[in-house]
């Protein structure tokens, strides 16, 4: 059974219609990218299927059921978590308490559990902070633990972000721009940290990308958009050489 | 076209001076004073030249004035506190407690009229504990907290009064029924935010009273409730002779009776009211609750986007803030022994709230120092009364342009990790 099975999806503002017609699959542990140039509507794609936009029309299929429509938090329980474009962290929380926050759902919520701190919660919040400690150790970011987020380079705060999501255990994770404002140092490290997590957590990562060098080196496949249309979809190799794409990104000859 | 800085700042200045000359000439210019002939209009127009001069001056000359920085010097909350704040809470609640003992002795620290200013101080302090949940930690803005007060003493006040439960009965009652108040007040506003909900948290409050003020049958109106009973001890009272049919706690402890004793009690359970909620909020925010609420004030997309909900994080905080407001209101109920809704306007709603940012939003340690701080000081400097609005109102307007993050910044717990 596919992961997400996206279909006939249409997103209106009033009478401007940013997204239409979009269809694609995502398999269990594939790495798919959406590209298209600016304003094609990729990430309101992504703000439907995470839940942000309540599609016009079409379906939304996490795991054969359907999640069109359904609020953010309900989704992102369901294992389908997502990043910013613009980063959005905690800022004035600490690199570990983010981490902490993300696993909220996991946690001992109940108030008198927590306030007679009974040792199911104890045990609960220290299993919490190995998590943490584990999930920063793998992004590199140990010892910037009690660091204020806000206070993160710009790599480090993106490297948070996709730790933060991945500390959730999802099943898909929606990467929106995870390149932007990287050198091509931290592009590379980027591309390495998006296959482990396929490889050793069984993450399947659906992107939106402009770096095309990174995109064609690590997606199994890829949906181009254009006017909020999709104009093409397969693997790099039958992107690099459609007709259709070339036209949309470098103009008719 | 882009206006020369200085003719623009000439014309900035004329305006706020003309500005000045409109709002002063009635005020300060103008003086009714009774004479023979009746009523007649005493000039003082040097007086308004003056500030018309003033506020010329100080609007030419911004620009150039420089306010010093000093947003880093300061109080800071030392390292050990922010690792261990319970053992600290500890000490200082046990000087606290033996406080109002050893002025029995030694009468320089104070009196029977400080211990009462303590207690009052210490409603503050819980007043302000509890809106630091809802303002500090999870960012909603409230201007309508005193409402929450006030359903807390009034739920004192008609409980003993219609069904003669104790102190300590009601004592939970109030706080339930304010955090039930607090959801309620919180359904309609889960979507706004910032100025909007202030706006509506505002109206909240001013429903609350106008409530109580004209629900005669119930509350007696703006007459209020009187002979509410002040707070006993294991069903003894602590007055000076027992009602019919009761025992004093003195009696029972065979202590010979003392004016200053019911003071004293009184500081006391304030004190272990401040204490219990200090325990309570202490461990709330470093539960996953607190972080949440946290992560709530930081970013409410980022929250959503992780699967937490941000209707019921709200919601808590509405609630539990709106607990220890209830706690705090059935005590002021019990202290003074009357209540009426006057006591319960805006102004007592905007004071907590200052309490919060003077102190250092999401800061303990800040808020209960700025709510000792604006309750004591103002007791202290009774010789002036008249100017003490004026001071509130300028160490707001200095302590925000200089120190906006309050009076004791939040600082960071550190988390160690495991290997």
């Amino acid at each position: 059974m596919s992961l997400l099975e996206v279909s006939g999806l249409q997103m209106r503002f009033g009478g401007l219609v940013a997204v239409d017609g979009i269809n694609f699959t995502v398999q269990p542990r594939q790495i798919y990218a959406v590209i298209g140039p600016n304003g094609a509507g990729k990430t309101t794609v992504f703000n439907c299927v995470s839940g942000f936009y309540r599609p016009s029309a079409g379906s939304i299929h996490l795991e054969g059921q359907e999640i069109a429509g359904q609020s953010g938090h309900r989704i992102a329980r369901r294992g389908l978590v997502r990043t910013f474009q613009n980063i959005r962290l905690f800022r004035s929380m600490t690199a570990v308490e983010n981490l902490l926050v993300a696993q909220h759902t996991k946690l001992e919520t109940g108030l008198l559990k927590g306030l007679f701190s009974v040792p199911a919660y104890r045990a609960a919040e220290k299993h919490a902070l190995e998590r943490a400690a584990y999930w920063l150790d793998r992004v590199g970011l140990r010892s910037l633990a009690n660091r204020e987020a806000g206070n993160l380079s710009y790599g480090q705060q993106r490297r948070l972000e996709i730790a933060r999501c991945m500390i959730t255990e999802p099943k898909l994770l929606l990467l929106d721009e995870p390149a932007a404002g990287l050198n091509p140092q931290e592009t590379r490290e980027l591309d390495h940290l998006i296959r482990d997590l396929r490889d050793q957590h069984d993450v399947a990562v659906l992107l939106i990308e402009h770096d095309m060098s990174l995109v064609m080196e690590i997606s199994e496949r890829i949906l181009v958009m254009e006017y909020g249309r999709p104009i093409a979809e397969g693997t790099p190799e039958e992107i690099r050489h459609d007709p259709r794409v070339i036209k949309a990104y470098l103009g008719e000859a | 076209m882009s206006a020369n800085p200085n003719t623009s700042s000439l014309k900035d200045a004329a305006i706020a001076a003309v500005v000045t000359a409109v709002l002063t000439v009635p005020m300060l210019g103008l003086k009714l004073t009774p004479a023979p002939e009746g009523l007649v209009f005493d000039k003082h127009f040097l007086l308004v030249a003056f500030a018309v001069l003033a506020v010329f001056v100080v609007q030419l000359a911004k620009p150039y004035i420089r306010l010093p920085k000093f947003g880093g010097v300061g109080l800071r909350t030392p390292e050990s506190f922010v690792q261990h704040p319970g053992r600290w809470w500890a000490i200082a609640i046990g000087l606290a407690a033996v406080w109002p003992f050893a002025t029995q002795v030694l009468p320089f620290l104070g009196g029977r009229g400080e211990i009462d200013i303590a207690t009052a101080a210490l409603t503050y302090v819980m007043l302000g504990l509890g809106l630091n949940i809802v303002v500090g930690f999870a960012g909603l803005l409230d201007l309508g907290y005193v409402a929450f007060y006030a359903i807390g003493a009034y739920t004192y006040a008609l409980l003993s009064l219609y069904f003669g439960l104790s102190f300590w009965e009601c004592l939970p009652i109030a706080g339930l029924l304010a955090g039930t108040f607090g959801i309620l007040l919180g359904f309609p506003v889960l979507r706004l935010r910032g100025d909007y909900l202030a706006i509506v948290t505002l109206g909240f409050g001013e429903i609350i009273r106008l409530v109580l003020n004209n629900w005669d049958s119930l509350t007696h109106g703006p007459d209020g409730i009187g002979n509410i009973p002040k707070p006993g001890l294991f069903g003894h009272e602590i007055g000076r002779r027992a009602a019919e049919g009761g025992t004093t706690l003195w009696d029972a402890l065979g202590i010979p009776f003392d004016g200053a004793y019911p003071v004293i009690f009184l500081y006391l359970v304030a004190l272990a009211l401040v204490a219990a909620s200090l325990f309570v909020i202490n461990r709330l925010i470093r539960m996953p609750v607190g972080r949440a609420w946290e992560a709530l004030r930081e970013d409410e997309i980022a929250c959503r986007s992780l699967g937490l909900n941000p209707t019921v994080i709200k919601l808590t905080a509405f609630a539990l803030g709106a607990t220890f407001a209830g706690f705090a209101g059935s005590f002021y109920a019990a202290r003074l022994g009357s209540i009426n809704p006057e006591s319960f306007v805006f102004i007592e709603s905007a004071t907590i709230l200052a309490i919060v940012v003077l102190g250092g939003m999401g800061s303990q340690l800040g808020v209960i120092l700025a709510a000792l701080a604006l309750t004591i000081l103002p007791e202290l400097a009774r010789g002036f009364s008249e100017y003490r609005m004026l001071v509130f109102g300028l160490v707001m307007v200095l302590m925000m342009i200089w120190r906006p993050q309050g009076l004791v910044p939040v600082t960071r717990p550190r988390l160690e990790l495991p290997e």
